[in-house]
């Protein structure tokens, strides 16, 4: 029981990044039905963004931690989301209005650019980190087995939580939040109403990237190593995330986060860690059998 | 708004200047974290390098490269605004037919020409195998359309059935073949049947993740497939039971023995090459003829209309397992070939780069082209090919090329198709004379 709630704790830690990378992933997806490979890189980006970044603070003695952490995610934010306007403007938009695939490729090749970049560049070698946020709370003690909640857990949970709130304020109450939902419904009547629609689309991505900066944070300070392949594996387990929520819902993208990180920890607990990724594309497949459109998805209604 | 868009493309050079200013201060935004700065690994602890000298050479060329490039294309624009547009006739269909019998020539001669450059057939080979590839994943996506991103697994199920089939059995390359091919089909239908009712990006990600189920188990599951280690001395095929060896196994001959040549360890390379070309056209011929039967016919409906296909009373459910089958048997069959060209497989060539290479190879080839897929399989694998001797630039170069390839031509090099059926106008005239 104590090592089920261990894992409870650990999935749902899991499942949260999971989710803020999905939510990169249907949100563009919403707005111009495009699947972004490049996301998962992205996030990778980040990633060596802390890296660099948390080195730089040390080498300049900043040690309070509030500041550090709050230092990096902007840092990891800014040059991110730079990233993600970037590879937007660069791959997609001259693609807009072209075939369904010519996109897709266009992002698989930015996606394996990507990559090899931050090879080139960072090295391929495994980066860590020392510790930053270290200890936690033990919560039950059962049978001889301590059921522990560190803090990092705590503050991806919590921050996880945060941009959640802030996020749906952000889509449902603000004027830049109806642009967004009204680009997704039908950009052409939202350009001749007279909103700039490369520049929301432009907005999107950034904001994606953005929490995939904050992923990619978290990511750095809970396993302290990162390398230029983690983007590929997060990448795939936030899209599969996406799609079994219900691509193009923004709760869907968080619920299928957490089911993936709940499988994949439970599964790797109980079963084999070597099939967890079968488990979850698996449990995809069963739950895409009988909900085409994902948990949350509406059903695509086609006119002919 | 074409004018608009030529009227801000005749740039001023000022106007140019700070475009390219524009670029250069998104690239030093971009250069900061990951060229201007890096982390190198000091006894144990990180600590920060600066590359000032390397971000300011990346944003100095990120700005000569975009004045210059904007400064040709406004030339290009304006020459071309200035000419009055002539009508041209297209000639694409005989043109195409005339380039696909040159390469088909080129390909024949190929081994004769370079008969002692082990190096330029290897590659051709290399080359072939994708084309192949290329033109079994075009039935499902090419033609079906239906998005398949786990195209490597049957390619991977081809050839581990070979590698399982002699290990165990001691099957040889000819009679692993059909069967092979019949087991990747099989496991076309088994990745078909569940996703029959689902559409478009939802079948992408579900066929991705196929492919990497199975590369998942080909790790895990060493009792069979000998896990990361993979499964080696595959025997290479013979020519009619003629192996191509130095030193034949006593009372049999050997291909050099049987015509009386002198043994060459070249025989083997260029059959290999001639065996995947015959396999290569018998596909291409294979799936032409399909396209003028009533699958093919169904296939093609179905990419367009899957509503109107129901409607009409077709068995859409038959229609795309047997798209799936096919183009997963002929990834197999491609699968049987690179087992027994490379004669050891692993888990390790069958990730999802593959994948993306192959369906890369059909999109930029022009969706159901088939001379395309030849010529986007050319560019896709020569050109990380020339970047050998820098290596590390390799993959970079592939992704910048399936980038820049797609921005240029987003219907693919060669775009245009012949139509599949044509009305005939001597029939029409006729008719109301």
């Amino acid at each position: 029981m104590a090592y089920a709630l261990q894992q409870l704790i650990n999935g749902l830690t899991l499942g949260a990044v999971y989710g803020l990378i999905a939510i990169g992933y249907t949100m563009v997806y919403g707005i111009i039905g495009m699947i972004n490979f490049a996301h998962g890189d992205i996030f990778m980006v980040s990633a060596f963004i802390a890296v660099t970044a948390f080195t730089l603070l040390a080498a300049f003695d900043i040690t309070s931690l509030p500041l550090a952490l709050t230092a990096v995610l902007i840092t990891a934010i800014f040059f991110t989301s730079a990233y993600g306007w970037a590879v937007e403007r660069m791959a997609y938009r001259p693609l807009r209005g072209s075939t369904r695939l010519a996109p897709l490729i266009s992002a698989i090749g930015m996606s394996i650019f990507l990559q090899n970049m931050v090879q080139l560049t960072q090295g391929a070698r495994v980066k860590p980190i020392p510790p930053v946020l270290e200890g936690g709370i033990e919560i039950w003690q059962s049978g001889g087995f301590t059921v522990q909640i560190s803090w990092t857990q705590i503050m991806i949970v919590v921050v996880t939580v945060v941009l959640m709130v802030a996020f749906t304020y952000l889509i449902t109450q603000t004027a830049f939040g109806r642009q967004q939902r009204a680009c997704e419904q039908d950009s052409t009547m939202t350009a001749l109403l007279g909103i700039n629609v490369d520049r929301t689309i432009s907005a999107t991505f950034m904001l994606g990237a953005a929490l995939a900066a904050v992923a990619g944070v978290m990511v750095t300070v809970y396993y302290g190593v990162v390398d230029f392949f983690i983007g590929f594996v997060a990448g795939i387990k936030a899209f599969t995330a996406a799609v079994l929520g219900g691509i193009g819902s923004l709760p869907g993208a968080m619920l299928g986060g957490l089911i993936i990180g709940l499988i994949e920890a439970f599964w790797a607990a109980y079963l084999s860690p070597e099939y967890k990724d079968v488990a979850t594309f698996a449990i995809l497949i069963l739950v895409l059998m009988f909900r085409p459109s994902g948990l949350l998805g509406r059903p695509e209604v086609e006119k002919v | 708004m074409s004018a608009v868009i030529i009227a801000r493309h005749a740039r001023t050079p000022a106007e140019r200047f700070k475009d390219a200013a524009w670029v250069a201060f998104v690239a030093l935004l971009l250069g900061i974290p990951m060229v201007g700065l890096t982390t190198v690994d000091e006894g144990g602890a990180l600590t920060v390098q600066t590359r000032f000298g390397m971000l300011g050479a990346f944003v100095g060329a990120s700005f000569a490269g975009r004045f210059i490039f904007r400064w040709i294309m406004d030339q290009i624009r304006n020459r071309r605004a200035a000419k009055p547009p002539v009508a041209k006739i297209d000639r694409t269909p005989q043109a195409i037919k005339v380039i696909g019998w040159a390469v088909l020539g080129a390909s024949i001669t190929l081994p004769i020409v370079f008969s002692e450059n082990r190096y330029v057939i290897d590659t051709a080979t290399t080359v072939l195998i994708y084309v192949m590839l290329g033109w079994g994943l075009n039935v499902v996506v090419g033609l079906a359309g239906l998005l398949d991103l786990g195209y490597v697994a049957f390619y991977a199920v081809g050839a581990y059935t070979y590698a399982l089939l002699f290990s165990h059995f001691g099957w040889t390359f000819w009679e692993a073949l059909l069967v092979a091919g019949a087991m990747a089909a099989a496991f076309g239908i088994l990745l078909g049947y569940p996703i029959l009712r689902l559409r478009g990006d939802y079948l992408a990600i579900v066929t991705l993740g196929f492919g990497e189920i199975i590369r998942v188990i080909l790790v895990n599951w060493t009792e069979l497939s000998n896990g990361p280690n993979g499964i080696g001395s595959i025997p290479r095929p013979t020519l009619f039971g003629l192996p191509f060896e130095r030193n034949p196994a006593e009372g049999t001959q050997s291909f050099a023995t049987f015509f009386g040549l002198e043994f060459s360890g070249m025989h083997r390379i260029i059959f290999l090459y001639y065996l995947i070309l015959v396999l290569a056209l018998l596909t291409n011929v294979f799936v032409a003829r399909l396209r003028k039967l009533p699958v093919g016919r169904a296939w093609e409906a179905l990419r367009e209309d899957e509503i109107a296909c129901k409607a009409m009373g077709m068995n859409v459910t038959n229609v795309k397992l047997s798209a799936f089958a096919i183009g997963a048997m002929l990834g197999g069959f491609a699968g049987v070939f690179f087992a027994a060209r490379q004669g050891f497989i692993s888990p390790e060539s069958f990730t999802f780069t593959e994948s993306a290479t192959i369906l890369a190879i059909v999109v930029l080839g022009g969706m159901g082209s088939q001379l395309g897929v030849v010529l986007a399989a050319l560019v896709l694998v020569l050109l990380p090919e020339l970047g050998r001797n820098f290596s590390e630039y390799r993959m970079l170069l592939f992704g910048t090329a399936m980038v820049l390839i797609m921005v240029w031509k987003p219907g693919g090099l060669l775009a245009s198709r012949e139509p599949t059926i044509r009305l005939r106008q001597a029939a029409t005239e006729g008719g109301e004379a």
